[in-house]
């Protein structure tokens, strides 16, 4: 790149708007967190004020921890989310292999098949998904939101995942078959290790839609014992619209798991995002 | 069973069933098919059937008629429409651009911090509705007075109102939060189109003395075109599909007086019911019908006209 582009007037305007947008960005959520911990005077007196020791207060998380059984929200979220990631990469995983690895009549058109799911929303089955989960006496249990998520990241799974196991080379496919390897020996111990990172973006893309869905957990499992956080969230804060301190730190709350993901894993999700993996 | 392949096929005339491959389909097959392409399809079903005398009857459609012409479902469902597509078309005018053009600034050569930048301006996208509705309603609320306060501090302060709570502006106060939260995903696209465009062409411009503006617009934007048909599709699915924050910040009924009604939450109250108004199935599954119907107009526009004349630009 030639050097008389970059002036430092031009650099400067650059970081400057840059940074105005960072500020946009970032503000709402430094606002929320840092008057959550503030008492109630002074959040209405002085929002922008970090707390003192004269204006800390943890009141609001008191509330939320005495009133709210987030314990519970959480731990669904958790398992609905972690199980329907770990069955969206086995399954996604395994049906990528088949699409990409076996030449056999109807794949493309099976591919295509599987491909509508990237586009069509599965909310707009929502009406006879909320008929079958009756049918099948699933409301209100976890396993009903698994099952509509897992079928939801599976279309998109697939896709990335068979584009990656292209690339994994066939020598050393035919090699463990003349080592006398089973097809799922190949699969298991040979090719899912060399898509790892794949598995990782994967994992990601899947993961955030699940945490934060209010959509399923309103129609399939409203209830108090099956309730995730973003639907706990919710209806809590619904119902303490007034009690700022508990509002604010309820909302904290819920930030904190994506916040720390986030610094774990946004090396990995930039990376998948700027690879072209959603091309 | 699966050691078949590795006998050598020196006669490829009967090659046994190999049952492998069935057993890597089955699980994604039958959970897709019956999560979500079944339902789909038994939605779409739904639509053309409707309660007559207590019993379920096919009725053509006559639900669709309902709908579009009947005094008192189609001035719910104009509304709704009209209402998402200023929503589409505000993300569009709004969320888009900005979006290329912060990825045009991270892009400029050599230039420090865009780790930074970057991760911090995605963040929004992570959060959830739930999270950035009622952030934005404390922030826009006037008993907290945070966005009063901060107009004063640019002498702007007469220009505040309660966006949220009138009819005239609710809809684009909506938009636009759904915008600050959104406005990641084209920058991160739009970014890494414009980090793919090879090195060569970028020199041979400056030989020719196009630079700054004139290359952005000239060269640059030309090649990044098919990302920003992909960030306009996602944009379209999304918007016409969307619920969440709406139901979060305004409430099923979609306030003041519907003024943030979109088919999202239309499809809620109808199929779910609200209030004194019971759940209907039947026209329910009409709205996803038709949602589904615009969805798929939209999709195929995209993949077989503008998809398909774009690939010339690509490398």
């Amino acid at each position: 790149m030639s050097k008389a582009r970059t002036s430092p007037i031009r650099t400067g305007l650059v970081h400057l708007a840059l940074s105005a947008y960072t500020l946009v960005a970032l503000f709402p959520v430094f606002l929320t967190i840092v008057n959550s911990f503030k008492d109630r005077a002074s959040i209405f007196r002085e929002p922008l004020m970090i707390p003192t020791p004269s204006t800390f207060s943890l009141v609001g998380y008191q509330t939320v921890l005495g009133q709210g059984d987030f314990a519970t929200y959480f731990q669904n979220s958790f398992i609905v989310t972690i199980v329907s990631i770990l069955l969206v990469l086995l399954f996604g995983a395994m049906a990528a292999f088949a699409l990409s690895e076996y030449r056999f009549r109807g794949n493309m058109l099976l591919g295509l098949y599987m491909a509508i799911g990237i586009m069509i929303p599965i909310r707009l089955g929502t009406v006879a998904i909320l008929q079958g989960m009756v049918a099948a006496g699933l409301v209100n249990t976890l396993t009903a939101l698994v099952l509509v998520y897992t079928a939801q990241g599976i279309p998109l799974a697939i896709f990335i995942l068979s584009e990656f196991m292209r690339t994994v080379s066939d020598d050393l496919k035919n090699a463990g078959r003349i080592d006398g390897l089973s097809e799922y020996a190949i699969f298991f111990r040979l090719v899912l290790p060399l898509v790892r990172p794949a598995m990782a973006t994967v994992a990601v893309f899947t993961m955030i839609p699940i945490w934060n869905d209010l959509w399923f957990p309103l129609i399939l499992a409203p209830s108090e014992a099956t309730k995730t956080v973003t639907l706990g969230s919710q209806i809590f804060i619904g119902q303490f619209v007034t009690n700022w301190n508990a509002v604010l730190a309820a909302l904290s709350l819920a930030i904190l798991p994506i916040l720390v993901l986030y610094v774990i894993f946004s090396r990995q999700l930039i990376r998948g995002i700027t690879s072209g993996a959603v091309k | 069973m699966s050691e078949t392949d590795n006998a050598v096929d020196i006669v490829p005339i009967r090659r046994p069933v190999r049952w492998h491959i069935f057993v890597f389909m089955l699980p994604a097959l039958i959970v897709y098919s019956a999560v979500m392409v079944l339902p789909l399809i038994e939605t779409l079903r739904l639509s053309l059937y409707n309660t007559v005398d207590g019993q379920p009857a096919f009725v053509g459609l006559a639900n669709f008629k309902v709908l579009f012409g009947d005094a008192r479902w189609a001035r719910d469902f104009w509304n709704a429409l009209v209402n998402n597509l200023i929503f589409f078309a505000i993300h569009m005018c709004v969320q888009n651009p900005i979006g290329v053009a912060l990825a045009a600034l991270l892009s400029v050569p050599k230039l420090r911090g865009v780790a930074f930048y970057r991760t911090a301006m995605f963040l929004p996208t992570l959060l959830s509705f739930v999270i950035v509705g009622f952030i934005w309603k404390l922030i826009l609320s006037p008993i907290w007075g945070v966005a009063p306060w901060m107009l004063d501090l640019i002498g702007l302060k007469f220009l505040f109102a309660p966006w949220l709570g009138k009819s005239g502006s609710a809809l684009i106060a909506v938009s636009l939060i759904s915008n600050w939260q959104y406005i990641g995903i084209p920058m991160m696209l739009i970014y890494a189109a414009l980090l793919s465009i090879p090195e060569e062409v970028i020199e041979a411009a400056e030989c020719d003395g196009i630079t700054g503006w004139a290359q952005f617009w000239k060269i640059k934007l030309p090649l990044i075109l098919p990302a920003i048909g992909i960030i306009s599709i996602l944009t379209f699915v999304g918007n016409f599909n969307a619920f969440d924050l709406i139901y979060t910040v305004q409430g099923a009924l979609a306030g003041p007086d519907m003024s943030t009604d979109i088919l999202g939450t239309l499809l809620y109250r109808t199929f779910f019911g609200f209030q004194l108004q019971l759940g209907d199935r039947s026209m329910g599954a009409t709205i996803a019908t038709v949602m589904f119907l615009i969805i798929l107009a939209g999709v195929s526009l995209y993949l077989f006209v503008i998809q398909r004349r774009m690939r010339r630009y690509q490398f």
